[in-house]
């Protein structure tokens, strides 16, 4: 049974605005929020089948409901993140404390090295594909290519207000791609193209990837992705995928959706 | 040029990032060399590239360096070179570095400093006042110069294609026979036209230098080259005795060893001409008082002193006299080739293995040559022993210089 890390929005808010969707003026209800956090536990763990595991919220780290940053998990190696925005740094000693006491083998990346986790590294079984350029230095994959013995593809993001990998860009379990083409600068499109099929790839329609489409969590047959994606999920249906849409809007004022509030873990 | 190493790692080839930077350096303005590539064998290997890169001004290899950077560009560290003190006069140091033809740079305090006249198989010495690097042949260093060791600080430029978009743009190693030969000849004879073009007016003191042998004037190559010479467009003859020998025993004589030139077949008493004619130009002490008593009136050697031809004869121990300007002691006759090297835009080589190894060996890589002769050994040899951007032409020295002559206006 596939598990995943998630971290209860206790104390989630817009404290400061480190991407192009934060604005400290357009709060995020809390009340809201919980309950959109709460629909997709539910959702995961009834409809997908999914086991979930809890992180401790902590207060004057909002972003802790975010644990797709909290680093890269692999047989039981753990890369903890290296935040860029010191406003998260504070996160970085909590994931830590967790993937010591479940027993991760924890690997640290060189200190002056920027690197946001699964959040910006996300893989095929053959290959993993790696962001860089917004948040994490294309130098980490250099090390985690050694750490993971993985073939890791970096691939420049050049449009801020999808500053991680993970916000435009989804693998799913059957070899197939959601992704954001605009995101990605012409020789990432190229290395894309080249790698994976046509016919296995869907380019999200600007509407729908401006909704974080690619923000989606895959698992087996069942995709978790945002509401409002109609397209995205038609094209899913067709590959014989079934989608579970989730309400998760209070998020997205942060820049968040349902892949950045989990980790998987294996 | 600003010139700046760089090292970049990680899955860089199918992720088009090494692409990537290679695009920026040129599209900001810049120029690039791979200097070394290594491509991971396994799908989870990384590869590594270094790259030079060279920029006119700083401000743009700034730029350059500021783009690149984020796509995983880190400049190299950069050491000083090491130098330590010759033990003795002749004797370099064990770990001395040794040179190759190509452009070379040392790292003295900071700041990368040419070394000029670049030579293979040498080393270099390092002078702190004023700051110079100069290439040395093992032979001419003496006790106590500080001579460069190891390969930290040293950085040496591979050769860059020559704009003109010609026979020797192309750099081709491989020698044969069945090769078409006019388009090498003609664009010989373009650059040597240019060379003297530009020294006529005054915008370039670049030589053609001539290095041949004696088959040139045995199979009847010697008209056309005394025309070649007589009509300026060669600066600087290498040669042994033998070339000089046999050109002034067919003025003296009409013969070449013996054989007549004229009529193709060996005459009487022929082979003792050689000797005869050496014998009498050292009778007036020099080739040139030969030329001007009036003794020899005409070849090759006449065409050099009445056009001023830098000459360099140098000896072997098979010599027959040998003539008063061959110089016997084979490090002096070196010395005296390579004081004669610098400038040398254009070099022919031509129908002799020793002066055309010897040449090659002197030459820098920039320098343009071409190796001709019949013997496709000769131009692969030359090649082997790194000269690798000569142009071989296999092919007889007599025909090579008729056409070469042609193409330059002779009506012979």
């Amino acid at each position: 049974m596939s598990r995943l890390l998630m971290c209860p929005p206790d104390y989630f808010g817009i404290e400061y605005e480190i991407n192009p969707w934060m604005r400290v003026s357009n709060q995020s209800n809390g009340d809201r929020a919980r309950t959109q956090w709460k629909t997709l536990t539910q959702v995961l763990e009834n409809e997908v089948g999914v086991k979930l595991e809890f992180m401790e919220p902590i207060p004057k780290l909002p972003d802790l409901v975010f644990t797709a940053n909290a680093g890269v998990l692999h047989e039981g190696k753990a890369v903890p993140s290296q935040f860029r925005h010191p406003e998260r740094q504070g996160e970085e000693r909590y994931f830590i404390d967790w993937f010591t006491r479940k027993g991760y083998e924890v690997i640290n990346l060189d200190s002056e090295i920027n690197f946001e986790g699964a959040g910006d590294l996300l893989g095929f079984p053959d290959f993993w594909i790696g962001g860089y350029r917004q948040r994490s230095d294309i130098s980490a994959y250099v090390q985690l290519s050694e750490i993971f013995q993985k073939e890791i593809m970096p691939v420049e993001l050049v449009d801020q207000r999808f500053y991680h990998l993970d916000t435009c860009f989804c693998p799913l379990s059957g070899g197939e791609l959601l992704y954001f083409p605009p995101c990605f600068d012409t020789y990432a499109q190229t290395v894309l193209a080249s790698r994976i099929e046509p016919d296995k790839r869907f380019a999200v329609p600007s509407q729908e990837g401006k909704r974080f489409a690619c923000n989606a969590v895959c698992i087996d047959r069942h995709v978790v992705l945002p509401t409002g994606c109609p397209e995205t999920m038609a094209w899913l249906h067709k590959r014989g995928y079934i989608t579970h849409p989730a309400e998760l809007d209070e998020f997205l004022k942060a820049g968040g959706s349902a892949k950045c509030l989990t980790l998987a873990l294996d | 040029m600003i010139v700046q190493s760089i090292n970049i790692q990680g899955h860089i080839i199918d992720s088009l990032i090494l692409a990537k930077v290679l695009d920026a350096i040129v599209m900001l303005g810049g120029t690039f060399t791979l200097s070394e590539v290594t491509v991971g064998t396994r799908r989870e290997d990384t590869s590594h590239a270094t790259i030079l890169i060279e920029a006119p001004t700083m401000e743009l290899l700034q730029e350059i360096l500021k783009t690149i950077q984020p796509h995983g560009a880190v400049i190299e560290t950069e050491e000083d070179c090491t130098v330590e003190p010759s033990p003795a006069d002749g004797i370099l140091p064990e770990d001395f570095y040794a040179t190759s033809h190509l452009s070379t740079q040392i790292r003295w305090q900071g700041n990368w400093i040419d070394v000029p006249q670049p030579e293979m198989d040498l080393a270099i010495r390092l002078k702190t006042s004023p700051l110079s690097g100069q290439m040395v042949p093992m032979g001419s260093v003496k006790k106590g110069d500080l001579v460069v060791t190891g390969r930290k600080g040293v950085r040496v430029f591979p050769l860059e294609r020559p704009k003109e978009r010609d026979a020797f743009g192309f750099m081709e190693a491989q020698v044969s026979s069945e090769r078409p030969h006019h388009h090498i000849i003609a664009d010989v004879a373009k650059r040597m036209k240019a060379i003297q073009q530009q020294r006529k007016e005054g915008k370039g003191s670049g030589k053609v230098l001539f290095a041949g042998g004696p088959a040139i004037i045995h199979a009847g190559g010697r008209e056309a080259l005394a025309w070649i010479i007589e009509a300026g467009y060669i600066h600087v003859l290498f040669c042994g005795n033998a070339l000089a020998a046999h050109d002034m025993e067919a003025s003296l004589y009409g013969t070449s060893l013996g054989y007549n030139l004229g009529i193709g077949r060996s005459v009487p008493h022929g082979h003792e001409h050689h000797l005869r004619t050496i014998n009498r130009v050292r009778a007036l002490g020099s080739i040139q008082q030969a030329i001007k008593s009036g003794l020899i009136k005409d070849g090759i050697m006449a065409a050099c002193i009445r056009q001023g031809v830098q000459m360099v004869l140098a000896g072997t121990i098979r010599d027959d006299g040998p003539l008063p300007d061959v110089i016997t002691d084979s490090i002096k006759a070196q010395e005296a080739m390579r004081a004669a090297i610098p400038g040398v835009g254009l070099a022919l080589l031509v129908a002799s293995t020793l002066h055309a190894v010897a040449t090659g060996n002197l030459l820098p890589a920039s320098s343009p040559t071409v190796c001709v002769d019949i013997n496709p050994a000769v131009p692969t040899k030359l090649s082997d022993r790194g000269s690798f951007q000569a142009v071989g032409l296999v092919m007889d020295s007599s025909s090579f210089l008729w056409e070469l002559a042609r193409e330059l206006g002779w009506k012979g």
